[in-house]
């Protein structure tokens, strides 16, 4: 269809007008449109059409899902199918190799927990061991602000400071 | 350790005895280890898992934990033998099942083993009598501290213990009371037990895993969280919360089915009686089931004052103080004497199932029959 107005170019634009009962249409080229000052706005706005178009794209996950399905451990060979065939690791350095992955099953598994707190081997170096100990005080500290124990709060932060100044001394 | 002298006796930890043993038969605390260095037992080559049972054994076989230990080789072990360990809870049946290099160490009162090469290349238990989770701990730390001496435990200070499964991850630690709750069923309780233990995080299994808890009354209740819990702090929520609310439960069952339902009570002693004094053919999860209501019959009159007309009976049969003939740990005896495995050991040789009725059968009717014989 050509443009009403320049009978030139192809008409791109469509205007259907209803005024008084009477219904108008018009077929206009880019140009013609702009000169007429008619300016087109897009139906949906760019937010929406953004995340819709995201939305037919994979997403991050979905990139990052087959390549992290081949992923395998340099140390054990061990890949991410296979550990849900097996529902077992493959060797310790797996949490680390595949960790974004095992994360989320941790704390699902653990009711949210995230990192240790408990026994350590009496062989963990000082650093290490330290290192933990900091971490432990730090879970009590924010349960002990989530009572609202700011007595023991206080005495927790002291503690981690100390712990810490220790540490970098 | 000869398998066939423990086969005609039960384990100390099962003969009923131990604070709250009317209800909590027995507590079991087990961690599991991974030796740094070496990967998990999915990956590794029979070479690689006799390198790590070696060692390990070595370390354990080397320790002085007050009790003499004895080493047994699973993968070498008869069908029979494993399934008897598995019957006294001394390995697991994922153990028993298992592939390559693998094996138990086992200590002569049997309250302490360690598995070598199941799920994870060390998986060690303390067992006790009735309630003693703190006592389990105190022991089983010891132990550790002495193993890790001599080996080097695969550990990240974020996530603890490195296990096979995720799901052991942290502390390795897994917290196990086996309980009596015959009344929560017969009441219809039982399903509020197994929420309310979801709802703590808890698990609920049978006395052998999967679909054994209806025949024995008997539940293993454990921990699910392994991680971002200190051990002790787990062992105190077990005594001081999860356990004693689960026995008032369980009494509070026993208690209302004596003041409402004393017939109901009384019917399914008496008949659990009747039949194990008489039966010719019995089927293990059939003694299972009646001698669970011989034991709540027990328990009802010396922990409740129970005399109802069957509790009484079954308490005359029992005898008194020291000619004492029936005892809970003669029910648990014939209980795990009974067992497929136990069974044919003691026999000498394998039977039919068929054959095994029979023989089951005889010993529970010679067992509750001989106080009415000699009397």
């Amino acid at each position: 269809m050509q443009c009403q107005i320049c009978n030139k170019n192809e008409a791109t634009i469509h205007l259907t007008e209803i005024s008084s009962g009477t219904r108008t249409e018009m077929h206009l080229c880019e140009n013609c449109a702009a000169e007429q000052n008619i300016t087109v706005k897009s139906h949906i706005p760019i937010n929406e059409l953004l995340s819709g178009l995201l939305s037919v794209q994979p997403t991050d996950e979905e990139i990052a899902g087959p390549t992290l399905e081949h992923l395998t451990c340099p140390n054990c060979g061990f890949t991410l199918a296979q550990f849900r065939k097996e529902g077992v690791l493959g060797c310790p350095y797996d949490y680390e190799v595949f960790e974004s992955v095992l994360q989320p099953l941790i704390e699902k598994a653990h009711d949210g927990k995230k990192s240790h707190c408990g026994k350590i081997p009496a062989s963990t170096p000082i650093d290490a061991k330290k290192q933990m100990e900091i971490m432990s005080l730090r879970r009590q500290l924010d349960d002990a602000v989530r009572s609202e124990d700011y007595e023991l709060a206080a005495v927790l932060r002291d503690k981690i400071n100390q712990n810490e100044k220790q540490q970098t001394n | 350790m000869e398998l066939n002298n423990i086969s005609n006796n039960i384990n100390e930890w099962f003969d009923g005895s131990g604070p709250l043993c009317d209800i909590v038969i027995s507590s079991r605390i087990r961690l599991a280890r991974n030796l740094a260095g070496h990967k998990f037992l999915s990956r590794c080559s029979n070479i690689e898992k006799a390198e790590i049972l070696e060692k390990l054994k070595s370390a354990i076989m080397a320790l002085d934990i007050g009790d003499e230990i004895s080493y047994i080789s699973i993968d070498k072990a008869t069908s029979l033998n494993r399934n008897l360990l598995v019957e006294r809870h001394l390995i697991s049946r994922h153990h028993a099942l298992g592939k390559g290099p693998r094996g138990v160490v086992i200590s002569n009162r049997e309250l302490f083993t360690a598995m070598i090469n199941e799920e994870d290349h060390l998986r060690i238990q303390v067992l006790k009598a009735g309630c003693q989770l703190a006592y389990c701990l105190e022991q089983i730390n010891k132990i550790d501290d002495m193993i890790e001496k001599k080996v080097r435990y695969a550990f990240s200070p974020r996530l603890g213990y490195l296990t096979a499964c995720p799901t052991n991850l942290g502390t390795g630690i897994r917290i196990s009371v086996m309980l009596h709750l015959p009344a929560l069923k017969m009441t219809n309780q039982i399903e509020k037990f197994f929420n309310a233990a979801r709802d703590m995080n808890l698990t609920v299994r049978g006395l052998y895993g999967e679909g054994t808890e209806a025949a024995s009354d008997l539940y293993q209740l454990s921990n699910q969280v392994s991680l971002g819990v200190k051990e002790s702090d787990i062992v105190r929520k077990f005594e001081s919360s999860v356990i004693p609310e689960v026995v008032e439960y369980e009494n509070a069952a026993r208690k209302e089915l004596l003041s409402k339902q004393p017939d109901v009570l009384d019917d399914k002693i008496s008949r659990a009686l009747a039949l194990l004094q008489n039966a010719h053919l019995i089927s293990s999860q059939e003694a299972l089931f009646l001698l669970s209501h011989l034991r709540l019959g027990i328990n009802m009159h010396d922990y409740m004052g129970a005399s109802t007309p069957a509790i009484k009976k079954l308490h005359d049969l029992c005898g008194q103080g020291q000619t004492r003939q029936i005892s809970i740990a003669t029910i648990n005896k014939l209980f795990m004497l009974t067992l497929p495995a136990h069974l044919q050991i003691n026999y000498g040789k394998p039977l039919e199932p068929n054959d095994r009725d029979i023989l089951r059968a005889k010993i529970i009717r010679s067992a509750l029959n001989q106080e009415t014989q000699s009397s």
